[in-house]
């Protein structure tokens, strides 16, 4: 056995050996790698990084311009940020977002955080988009978005006093294409990790939560009141959330088919990505299409709201009788708790800032 | 350069072969789970319709269907046993993981039993597994902690002819009620008979998803079709039907 490992020991430092003769001075940005909060690290999965786009300081510094600069808007009016507003856990207050042109789309803004570990890598409330770099493509030419072309927005971004010499730093090219935008927004993307809330904080260190916070908690673990951990993560799932697609019983009749439109299977239909439950303090108006303006409604909606219809999730139960029909201090409880999941230092982290 | 790399290669293989001194040889072996309600083959194509009768009578559908097998142990007359490392999180509902190869092999040579467990027993129910959590596989610390053995969703018309949900999940058996909670093991150690490996070895593992709901028990979905997680007795009822759920379809080598 030893000696096994003496041999391919002894084989790879030849080969690092022989490596590092041919490498040559070509220009590489500097390495800059997620730092993974210990509590993610220990629980679940590592992040999804793709090779082909490796973070780096120079990236991510672009990516953040990027994300902040109107430029990528067809009238020079919009970026990314105004529907995705680092106070707001990068979503945004309104309904329906609205695009340049004044015109409102019929989906809510979401939020941007610990998108790396959305481990499927299907993006927008329906899946449609497959990779952040991918997903980056879509609001800059979208017409209700910034409706802008790739066109247009290279060419700006060439004639730019400073983007081709931020380009050249991060990917040691000058010459500016719609991949490489992509690239560097996915980069900064990456680093919008949330992960300090105060049940964070309870489960790191046993910082004290609140009789109602703690009774919250259970009533969102409990089969039998709240039952949310099967869909929204838990104490062993720090995303708070599965990234999968499902049915939570919002309308009898559905029009707007989701998941179902993506796949073309109408067993999907009506059924979007759970989000996360972490910043909700933030992120309100609440699901897919903005219909919950507080998280009352929404546990409303849960506890006797619901609404039967064929691809409803087989987790909805008690749909005859509305839902779970929790208990007025159980609904204000698991509200207190859900509000414990909301990270402040995450809005105020000066690095997502302007 | 390249010939210190061929000359190492040559020794590896050499060092490697030294190893192999009889006609016992190490060998790598397959498990593929396959999906049956009684004679009729079932795949993820066949979910989100109501096409299935249980034993009690109720049509019903599948939507979900995961669940956990883990220590796949070769036992030999000697009462030398190997365990294969790893656990396999079944999901038929994505076709995924539908087919596992441990990295740990197993000699050529005869086996009286080979056994694997579904679920996990409670040692390994006891550890911390990041893939599993990430899942959303685990158990509410309330209920014991630890990870769920099965998940099986879907739909069945009640007796008031109501299309509505069902969620089977099956963990350990805990009783909430008494303090301190009361628990009972309800992993099923899966007995696939005696055995001979002669080489590389697929074996096909069915599951009989009606047997759930037959026997001993005729499960009545009117009555039990959610919360089952923490109803002691419900858990104790899904052992007990899980007992005939898995058979050994054939083994290929
Ligand atoms: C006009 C408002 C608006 C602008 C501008 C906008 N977005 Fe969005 N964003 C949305 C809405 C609305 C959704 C959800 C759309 C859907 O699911 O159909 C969304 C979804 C996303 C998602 C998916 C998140 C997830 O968890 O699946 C990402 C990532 C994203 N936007 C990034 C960006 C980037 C990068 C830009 C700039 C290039 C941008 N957005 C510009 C409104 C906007
Ligand atoms: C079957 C899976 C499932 C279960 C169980 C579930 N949810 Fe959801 N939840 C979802 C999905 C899917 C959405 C998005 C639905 C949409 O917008 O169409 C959602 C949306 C939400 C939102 C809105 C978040 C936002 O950013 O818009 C909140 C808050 C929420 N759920 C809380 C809960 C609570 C509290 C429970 C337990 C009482 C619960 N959920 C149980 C799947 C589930």
């Amino acid at each position: 056995m030893k000696k096994w490992l003496f041999h391919i020991s002894s084989l790879f430092i030849f080969i690092c050996l022989s490596c590092s003769n041919e490498s040559t001075n070509e220009y590489v940005p500097t390495p800059s790698p997620l730092q993974i909060p210990q509590f993610f690290q220990d629980n679940i999965l590592n992040p999804i990084i793709p090779n082909s786009n490796p973070q780096t300081i120079e990236g991510i510094t672009l990516g953040k311009k990027l994300f902040f600069d109107p430029i990528l808007s067809g009238d020079n009016t919009q970026a990314c940020a105004d529907c995705h507003a680092p106070e707001h856990a990068f979503s945004d207050t309104d309904r329906f977002s609205d695009g340049i042109d004044g015109i409102v789309g019929n989906r809510n803004s979401m939020p941007l955080f610990n998108l790396a570990w959305n481990y499927d890598e299907k993006f927008f409330w329906d899946g449609k988009s497959f990779s952040l770099e991918h997903q980056a493509f879509v609001p800059v030419t979208s017409p209700i978005e910034m409706k802008s072309t790739w066109q247009e927005v290279a060419q700006k971004l060439q004639q730019h006093s400073e983007y081709p010499n931020l380009f050249n730093q991060a990917f040691g090219t000058s010459t500016i294409d719609s991949t490489l935008v992509t690239k560097a927004i996915a980069q900064f993307e990456r680093t919008l990790i949330s992960s300090n809330s105060k049940f964070d904080k309870h489960l790191l260190s046993g910082a004290t939560l609140t009789p109602e916070e703690r009774n919250g908690f259970n009533v969102f673990m409990d089969e039998t009141k709240g039952d949310c951990f099967h869909c929204h993560g838990s104490d062993k799932n720090p995303l708070w959330t599965d990234n999968i697609f499902h049915n939570n019983g919002l309308n009898a009749i559905i029009t707007d088919l989701g998941l179902g439109a993506v796949t073309g299977d109408p067993a999907d239909n009506g059924k979007f990505k759970s989000p996360s439950l972490r910043n909700l303090a933030f992120t309100a108006p609440y699901m897919h299409d903005g219909r919950f303006a507080t998280l009352d409604e929404v546990i409303n909606h849960y506890s006797e709201g619901l609404k039967n219809s064929t691809t409803i999730d087989p987790l909805m139960k008690k749909v005859a009788q509305g839902g779970v029909q929790l208990s007025a201090q159980d609904k204000a409880d698991l509200k207190a708790f859900l509000l414990s999941l909301s990270d402040y230092e995450f809005i105020n982290n000066p690095n997502f800032k302007n | 350069m390249k010939k210190i790399i061929y000359i190492l290669i040559v020794t590896l293989l050499f060092s490697c072969h030294t190893d192999n001194d009889d006609n016992v040889f190490q060998v790598n072996t397959t498990f593929n789970f396959i999906h049956y309600w009684d004679d009729t083959k079932v795949t993820n194509t066949d979910f989100n319709t109501i096409q299935y009768t249980n034993a009690n009578g109720e049509e019903m559908s599948i939507e979900k269907l995961r669940y956990l097998i883990s220590k796949i142990t070769f036992q030999k007359s000697t009462g030398e046993t190997f365990v294969l490392d790893g656990y396999n999180l079944v999901d038929v509902t994505n076709g995924t993981n539908l087919s596992f190869t441990s990295t740990t092999t197993v000699p050529t040579g005869d086996y009286t039993n080979v056994v694997f467990t579904f679920g996990f027993n409670n040692d390994d129910n006891a550890a911390n597994y990041q893939d599993l959590n990430s899942a959303s596989w685990s158990v509410p610390a309330i209920l014991g902690g630890g990870y769920h053995f099965m998940q099986l969703e879907g739909k069945f018309i009640d007796n008031t002819t109501t299309e509505t949900g069902y969620a089977y999940h099956a963990i350990r058996a805990v009783d909430n009620s008494k303090t301190p909670q009361e628990f009972q093991d309800t992993f099923i150690e899966v007995d696939l008979g005696e055995v001979s490996i002669t080489k590389e070895a697929t074996f096909e593992i069915k599951m009989n998803i009606a047997e759930w709901f037959k026997s001993p028990n005729i499960w009545d979905l009117n009555v039990l079709n959610n919360m089952l997680m923490p109803n002691f007795n419900a858990q104790v009822m899904i052992f007990e039907n899980g007992q005939n759920v898995f058979s050994l379809e054939s083994i290929t080598q």
